[in-house]
């Protein structure tokens, strides 16, 4: 068993007891990541002298006996659009392959605060533009349970990382899908909070309205930590919430009676593989048989959340990405005519295809014109899927549903035809849309691929995802099960 | 709605990107495609319904009026292509 196999209490009891220091653990994660990653490819920066230099300092407080943060001695990957002080961050761009940010993330800030291990930095779809991590400009990251398979995007080196046991927890960040698809396809629990629940100061920003930063763990008690030590209002983010944090680990009481469960038609028909809906339907057996009950509902207009999310997710990037010019930071184009020039081809050269396409759709969205048609028609589109959410919360509690229609598909398998990937986010798209929070915790196997089940909650009650996530795991042992590679 | 090859000519230009001749044919293929798919929006009725720009209510972050440093020059520069004098250098604008 390795030490990436217990959970973060039981770490912290070995550490308490001086079985454990940080040392170890960091020792046992770049071990790992030297026998695999080249497989898996999860890590674009490694940043290992700093992490051994972290967890010499945590060793001396260990035997000090000083306070520890709640994060003690934790290895940590940080998806690479969430900058960190001198430490490489590329939105696995080109051009972005020679920036050292200046400043940390509020998170990162917050990670380095309650006391774990920064190891480097995870590879991604380009600036967060995909689903299935094959857009990353250096090289696509691998399913660890199959490595012929995607690991989902545009997180995907967070959760491949995870699942691989080469980070003991990360970050990802979540605009459509991005923590709970690959944490679905890699069989891991990937939270994506309440839109402004978690500092967005320091992620690059892709679709403002949507992006929101969030944990990928192992299992439900982690990721009740990590959001612990996350959230919180950010005077230097005027997105983020001014409420009050709960206590989320006192809220994974195991108890769930009574509890109300909502499944959207629309989230187990037509469209979804019968087999993922089998385990979605299996698991709402183990629920009802913890105390709750459920009952079919509609979202009627989750038929239209991929056209609505693609206009405005793609208008917003193209306003966003226009700061990449080549003049403060980046990659700069050799030998330019002119400035309008140096703009061109600075950003032809550094952007990939699937970027541009996305700036293109945006500009195209919001060109004289063509902005009420497309823009603001998809806003109001956006009103009506809020209200379909905000309607059964009125009589639910929790909404549950597959994360993903299908498993992990191949490599290569959809990289044509954007359209059909674009299809892959139909379940996590409405949530964001939303600004609701979901974690997606592994629910069963299909063909030896993780099925993911998609737990979705009331704006800023994050406690009853987990709690009933929590209290699931309680009673299954799916997030036990660990891919070949990790056996190896 | 279609787009012709010209449109994405226009758009690239307002983008400020340079796409090769076969980026021009497989975008004007693909947007056509995904925007063809976001006509399903033009079948419900939005009148009266409000856009949500954000879905929470946001306020403007603001601070006192005082003066307090800025970031040290050395890392504003810190990734700058090329600077000269305390400057980002492009290109000369005027001849």
């Amino acid at each position: 068993m390795s030490l990436f196999d217990y959970t973060l209490s039981e770490i912290h009891n070995k550490m308490n007891g001086g079985e454990l220091s940080p040392t170890d653990l960091v020792d046992q994660a770049f071990k790992t990541i030297q026998e695999r990653d080249n497989r898996v490819g999860a890590y674009l920066t490694l940043d290992e002298e700093q992490a051994r230099a972290t967890a010499r300092k945590l060793d001396d407080k260990l035997k000090a006996g000083g306070e520890r943060g709640l994060l003690f001695g934790l290895p940590v990957g940080i998806k690479d659009n969430i900058v960190t002080e001198g430490l490489r961050t590329t939105c696995a761009s080109q051009f972005l392959s020679n920036f050292n940010p200046v400043y940390d993330a509020t998170v990162t800030k917050k990670l380095r605060k309650a006391d774990s291990v920064i190891l480097g930095k995870m590879n991604m779809d380009e600036f967060a533009m995909g689903g299935s991590n094959e857009n990353s400009s250096f090289h696509p990251v691998r399913n660890p349970w199959n490595l012929e398979h995607v690991p989902g995007g545009s997180s995907g080196g967070s959760a491949a990382s995870v699942a691989a046991g080469e980070a003991y927890f990360t970050l990802g960040s979540d605009t459509g899908g991005s923590i709970r698809q690959p944490a679905s396809y890699c069989g891991v629990v990937g939270l994506k909070p309440t839109y402004g629940l978690v500092s967005r100061f320091g992620l690059v920003a892709f679709a403002s309205s949507l992006d929101q930063i969030g944990p990928i763990t192992k299992n439900v008690e982690d990721s009740a930590y990590v959001l612990q030590a996350i959230a919180g209002y950010d005077s230097m983010d005027s997105t983020s919430a001014n409420v009050e944090i709960p206590d989320y680990l006192s809220a994974l009481t195991g108890d769930i009676k009574g509890l109300r469960i909502a499944v959207p038609k629309e989230y187990v028909g037509e469209g979804v593989d019968p087999v993922v809906k089998e385990k979605v339907m299996d698991a709402l057996k183990v629920l009802e048989g913890l105390g709750a009950t459920w009952e079919e509902v509609s979202l009627p207009h989750t038929e239209y959340a991929v056209a609505t999310y693609y206009l405005l997710a793609s208008s917003e990037a193209s306003s966003n990405l226009a700061r990449f010019d080549g003049v403060r930071y980046g990659v700069r184009s050799d030998n330019p005519a002119n400035l309008l020039d140096l703009y061109h081809e600075s950003r032809s050269q550094g952007f990939g295809p699937e970027v541009k396409r996305r700036i293109m759709l945006g500009t195209y969205a919001l060109s004289s014109g063509y902005y009420d048609a497309y823009y603001l028609k998809a806003q109001k589109v956006r009103t009506l899927i809020k209200r379909d959410f905000d309607q059964v919360f009125e009589d639910f509690d929790i909404i549950i549903g597959p994360t993903a229609p299908t498993t992990a598909f191949k490599l290569g398998e959809q990289v044509d035809n954007p359209l059909t990937m674009y299809l892959n986010d139909i379940l996590t798209i409405p949530v964001s849309l939303a600004g609701v929070p979901a974690v997606s915790v592994p629910c069963g196997f299909a063909e030896g691929l993780p099925v993911g089940m998609q737990i979705i909650g009331k704006a800023f009650d994050e406690s009853t995802v987990l709690r009933v996530a929590h209290a699931y795991e309680q009673h299954t042992d799916f997030h036990k099960n660990r891919p070949t590679i990790v056996s190896e | 709605m279609n787009i012709s090859n010209q449109d994405v000519q226009h758009v690239a230009k307002l983008a400020r990107l340079n796409l090769t001749a076969d980026e021009e044919l497989v975008f004007t293929e693909q947007l056509n495609a995904i925007l063809q798919y976001a006509e399903k929006l033009d079948g419900l009725n939005t009148e009266n319904v409000e856009p949500t720009t954000h879905v929470l209510h946001l306020s403007n972050v603001m601070r006192e009026d005082e003066e307090r440093e800025s970031l040290p020059i050395e890392k504003v520069f810190a990734n700058a292509p090329e600077e000269e004098a305390g400057q980002f250098k492009v290109p000369a604008v005027l001849e």
